[in-house]
């Protein structure tokens, strides 16, 4: 449990908001050209770093938006939240 | 020789005050070379290691467990054992598992305190009992024993459960499994340590492993805090951090570690002496032969690895205990935890090759990998030994992910994930 500095909202308890995952993981341009094991990668395999994650959330009790967190999953700090389709920050 | 635990022993060293009983397992510096290598020493790997010694005569290997054995997610989780599984793969799987267990005090010479207190699983609407009875079809049908229970059969099989129609999910029913129940989870840790350490295994404690060495596309050897250890066969049985171990050999997977809370309350006088189970409110509990009530909560939905867990989760499964078990409305806690659970996203456990020769991984198990704890060591020490899988965990392999012929146990078995 942790407060998250939404961009839209500010401030709010991490209960209002929905974990999404991964992020920065691009859709396919060409469905139609992918293997199955590039399908597999896609849909499936994914870093679950133990440290410095990049990962997308949805204020989903809250504005409903989607943004993007930087977050280390060893101790749960948030690093940097930055808003969809806005470059990462540099660590 | 290790000394046989019997009536005898025990009145003997009581006469000496308990003060020279034998060590259960040495304590061994590593060797330069081993034939394999297991990390993680919970359950799931001193099982491995204790069946590549029993039954595929593997004595030169070892065990590296980083902190100390059964110090993670073994003695973290509430120790339900049962094999009510949807599908006829998982079925397989968890009855393997299930029909080890019914001997393995004996096997082991150790008393792990398997007790056969059947579990019950609730259904709360209309779906669950839909789902409840079909599960209990399929159960029948890959010979699990399983009974659908009426309102009224789950209150005279637990009378303290509140049955009421009044209440916010009534009981509209439940299963049992009768050969289900739970065991003592430090004891399986300790009595697998104990029998592969007999055997020759050498258990090593306080032993991280830093990098996997490869050549190529096999394995050579892994780093460890104490030093590097040749070997060319590698077992990965890491639970919530497999893939920090599969992050060092090059490799993903479809794993997301999530914590996973218990607790316990102060310890009372026997009054529920079964497993119950509830899938659509997300309370489980039984009570422990101290007497402490042991509740499961649920997982929360993002990635960490802080042992910790959110307190709406725990707040969330007190609420849902205290409307079906009024009874325990003044009980109070005594400990909560979090362990790190790897769940795979069919939710379905991973015992398999991978494309690196030499290297295996047995994780997955998600939120109930304890009740599989020697099914998986027998099936993931023949699947070491032979480089092959055995037919039993066939099924659950890596390339399922690639093929689509996923097991998706995901709200189809008896509790949610």
């Amino acid at each position: 449990m942790f407060l998250i500095n939404c961009p839209y909202c500010g401030e709010r308890d991490q209960q209002e908001f929905k974990a999404g995952g991964e992020a920065h993981i691009e859709r396919p341009k060409q469905p139609t050209e992918l293997s199955d094991d590039e399908w597999a990668e896609y849909l499936f395999m994914r870093k679950n770093i133990k440290g410095v994650q990049f990962e997308r959330w949805n204020h989903a009790h809250g504005c409903r938006k989607w943004f993007n967190m930087v977050r280390d999953t060893s101790n749960d700090e948030i690093k940097a939240i930055y808003k969809m389709g806005e470059k990462p920050p540099s660590q | 020789m290790r000394n046989k635990y019997s009536i005898f022993s025990l009145i003997k060293n009581a006469l000496s005050y308990h003060e020279n009983w034998q060590r259960a397992w040495k304590d061994p510096t590593p060797k330069k070379e081993y034939d394999a290598v297991v990390i993680g020493g919970g359950g799931h790997g001193l099982a491995t290691a204790y069946y590549l010694a029993k039954k595929h005569n593997m004595n030169n290997i070892a065990v590296v467990e980083k902190g100390w054995i059964g110090g993670g997610n073994t003695g973290r989780n509430t120790t339900i054992i049962r094999s009510n599984y949807l599908w006829d793969a998982s079925a397989g799987l968890y009855d393997h598992a299930l029909k080890i267990w019914e001997g393995l005090s004996q096997e082991l010479n150790y008393n792990v305190m398997f007790s056969q207190r059947g579990v019950m699983n609730l259904a709360h609407n209309l779906q669950d009992v839909r789902d409840l009875k079909r599960r209990t079809h399929a159960n029948r049908l890959n010979g699990i024993d399983a009974v659908y229970l009426s309102t009224e059969e789950v209150k005279k099989f637990c009378p303290i459960i509140n049955t009421s129609q009044d209440i916010r999910y009534p009981v509209l029913g439940g299963t049992l499994q009768r050969r289900a129940g739970t065991a003592r989870h430090d004891a399986v840790a300790w009595g697998y340590a104990r029998g592969a350490d007999a055997m020759g295994v050498d258990i090593i404690q306080n032993c991280e492993v830093k990098g996997i060495k490869r050549n190529g596309d096999s394995v050579e050897g892994i780093e460890t805090t104490k030093g590097f250890i040749k070997t060319k066969k590698v077992g990965v049985v890491a639970a919530g951090h497999s893939s920090v171990i599969a992050n060092m050999a090059g490799l993903r997977l479809p794993l997301e570690s999530k914590p996973l809370q218990a607790l316990v309350s102060e310890p009372v006088k026997p009054i529920i002496d079964t497993v119950v189970m509830s899938n659509a409110v997300h309370a489980y509990v039984s009570q422990s032969d101290k007497g402490e009530l042991v509740i499961g909560a649920g997982t929360d939905d993002y990635v960490s690895y802080t042992q910790k867990g959110s307190h709406q989760i725990v707040e969330g499964t007190l609420n849902a205990i205290l409307e079906l078990y009024p009874i325990f409305s003044r009980m109070r806690m005594l400990r909560q935890w979090g362990g790190i659970v790897d769940i795979c996203p069919d939710a379905s456990p991973i015992l398999s090759k991978t494309t690196i020769k030499g290297l295996y991984f047995n994780c997955g198990w998600g939120t109930g990998g304890f009740k599989a704890t020697p099914g998986s060591g027998d099936l993931f020490a023949h699947t070491i030994a032979n480089d092959e899988p055995h037919k039993i965990n066939a099924a659950f392999n890596l390339n399922r992910f690639v093929s689509g012929d996923l097991v998706d146990e995901h709200g189809a078995a008896a509790v949610a994930h």
